[in-house]
């Protein structure tokens, strides 16, 4: 998170396009990102079809099975699949942790914007405000707002929302504080151009990038965030699959069926890295001045 | 030499405010709560005489802005209340888990470096060679992984399977305090490990391809002597402000890690406050740590401006 917040606030260079004009797909690291969270979002919607199972229902049959040729992955400790609960809590998972950075990534990077452009009380006023959030551990008020909030979907955008903006906010303020100095800025304020249409039309373009590189990172964080309150009971309430409650539930089985809580760990860990490939090569493709 | 830190004054003075917007913060979360807070707490079947009183205690009864000169008022006493479910003085709770959630954090970051400045080095000694992809691909790895997750892998591994180390808990005596810690420090050192990593790892090639390194080289220094005497020290001080910045993030995971290997310290509190809806405790928590995470800042530009006689903030801060 720090380094996309210190690389997102570096300097801004004028676009230098002669690296970008190698097309995308022969650019590995994004297409390996591409490919694994395609793969995951086209798992998630189409988790009905590729598991013969329910999620939910239970069945006291078959309890904590083994992993055999009917349960691949056996069965909890109600007589769920566990593949099917886990192909269903990337559903949940992926969902929460896309739609939760829209409204920081929204409202940070037009608040730090402004900020930046236009600096003075605005800007101290929201920059104040910014340190007093970047005081709280993301955990601690995360969980804390869910609590107060109280449980569920919408408690964990908004609590999300109420704790990320700030990073979002620092890394647009960074670039704008830089770009309003750029002679291609100055030339459309001096050619008559309302500060509006300035920030919309020519500097808007060439500083989203880093926010929404940034974003990516923020994803995963939000997909750990919704995970840690699964785990912790303060998330999306069961019998839901999520992957940070089955983690829990496993955990009461770690013993025997080491499996339960490793699995849905390792489905974390992949949609991690799809993301992080996918950052990496947006930053690659949007930003090739920057590259090391 | 000292005329480099005096900057330590004028950083206090601008955390004043911000030490003042967490209180708000910190006061208005209560008032988050949908409905009357006292209600919210006690829960719906409380009696309406115990929510008056409840109310009372709390100050709910008046205006918001006298509520918070009072909460406020106490605060500068040392006051946090009174925790609703020990009926003890809430500073006293957190004073017992401070010092241990302190050591946690500490055994941790010892951990950290322990695992990270060889690997770094390792990997910037040969970029882009076998052994630097292989730290990379670590550092990648460990970046996607729930912090509570690697907590019950190791419990998995090294308490369940090879039974070298407690399932959980805290034991007796101050060595046993940190044999039970050992698990949960290295689950939060391999949360931390990645972002040392890279950091180190960029800076110390920074530094080997630097002219004052090849001259030492030029004179014969090589292998552990050359990372010891001319590398190490100017490829640790970026690191060291990312440590600093980081560890506000790793007081979150400590506080969800303690909840996984029930070690008794500030994480254990919240997380129990917040079943038991045990409000002034999850305040002081919540304020405990937002002040750590301040001080902590401050440490880290002192540390910063200790270890690199060229760092002078103050004149920095002038201009």
């Amino acid at each position: 998170m720090t380094t996309a917040v210190v690389r997102a606030s570096r300097a801004m260079r004028r676009p230098a396009r002669s690296r970008a004009l190698r097309p995308w797909y022969r650019n590995g690291i994004l297409v390996a990102g591409i490919v694994i969270v395609g793969l995951l979002v086209l798992v998630a919607v189409f988790a009905p079809l590729l598991s013969p199972y329910d999620p939910i229902t239970q069945d006291l049959n078959h309890t904590l099975e083994a992993p055999g040729a009917h349960h691949w992955l056996g069965t909890d400790k109600y007589g769920r699949d566990v593949l099917t609960r886990l192909l269903y809590g990337a559903r949940i998972d992926l969902r929460v942790g896309f739609l939760a950075v829209l409204i920081p990534f929204v409202v940070g990077s037009v608040l730090g914007a402004l900020a930046g452009y236009f600096g003075g009380w605005f800007d101290a006023i929201v920059m104040r405000i910014v340190d007093v959030f970047f005081a709280f551990p993301f955990y601690v008020l995360v969980i804390v707002l869910v609590f107060v909030l109280g449980a569920g979907e919408s408690s964990i955008y908004l609590a999300i929302a109420a704790v990320s903006w700030v990073s979002y906010a620092k890394i647009m303020r960074g670039e704008l504080l830089v770009a309003k100095k750029q002679d291609w800025v100055v030339a459309a304020r001096l050619g008559g151009m309302s500060h509006a249409r300035v920030l919309m039309r020519h500097i808007g373009p060439n500083v989203l990038s880093q926010a929404l590189i940034y974003a990516m990172s923020d994803i995963v964080m939000d997909i750990m965030a919704i995970v840690t309150l699964g785990y912790l009971g303060l998330g999306i309430a069961p019998p839901t699959p999520e992957w940070g409650s089955m983690i829990l539930d496993g955990q009461e089985f770690i013993t025997t069926q080491w499996a339960q809580a490793t699995i849905p760990g390792l489905a974390v860990v992949l949609t991690s890295l799809g993301l992080s490939f996918l950052g990496d090569g947006l930053s690659d493709l949007l930003t090739p001045e920057r590259r090391r | 030499m000292l005329d480099r830190f005096r900057f330590v004054p004028l950083r206090l003075l601008q955390s004043i405010p911000v030490i003042f917007g967490v209180t708000v913060v910190v006061f208005f979360m209560v008032h988050l709560l949908p409905g009357n807070p006292a209600l919210a707490i006690l829960g719906q079947t409380a009696t309406p005489a115990r929510v008056a009183s409840l109310s009372h205690q709390l100050g709910l009864d008046k205006p918001l802005w006298d509520q918070y000169l009072l909460f406020l008022g106490h605060l500068v006493q040392g006051n946090l209340g009174t925790s609703i479910t020990y009926q003890r003085p809430v500073s006293e709770l957190v004073l017992q888990a401070v010092p241990i959630t302190m050591s946690l954090l500490l055994f941790a970051l010892v951990l950290a470096l322990v695992i990270s400045v060889p690997l770094a080095a390792v990997a910037a000694s040969a970029p882009g060679r076998a052994r630097d992809l292989a730290v990379r691909a670590f550092t990648l790895v460990g970046q996607g992984m729930p912090q509570f997750w690697v907590g019950i892998m190791l419990i998995l591994l090294l308490a369940v399977k090879a039974k070298a180390f407690p399932v959980g808990g805290y034991g007796e005596s101050a060595l046993e305090h940190w044999y039970y810690l050992f698990l949960p420090a290295l689950t939060l050192a391999i949360a931390m490990c990645p972002t040392i990593i890279r950091s180190l790892r960029a800076s110390t090639i920074n530094v080997l391809g630097s002219d004052y390194v090849g001259t030492a080289r030029s004179k014969g220094a090589a292998g552990v002597a050359l990372f010891r005497l001319h590398v190490v020290r100017n490829a640790a001080i970026p690191t060291v402000s990312i440590i600093g910045v980081n560890l506000g993030y790793l007081v979150g995971g400590s506080l969800v890690i303690e909840r996984v290997f029930a070690v008794p310290g500030l994480g254990s509190l919240m997380i129990n406050a917040i079943f038991a809806r045990d409000f002034p405790t999850i305040q002081a928590v919540a304020l405990v740590v937002a002040l750590f995470v301040i001080v902590v800042g401050i440490l880290t530009d002192v540390v910063y401006t200790a270890i690199d006689p060229r760092v002078d903030l103050g004149s920095r801060e002038l201009a």
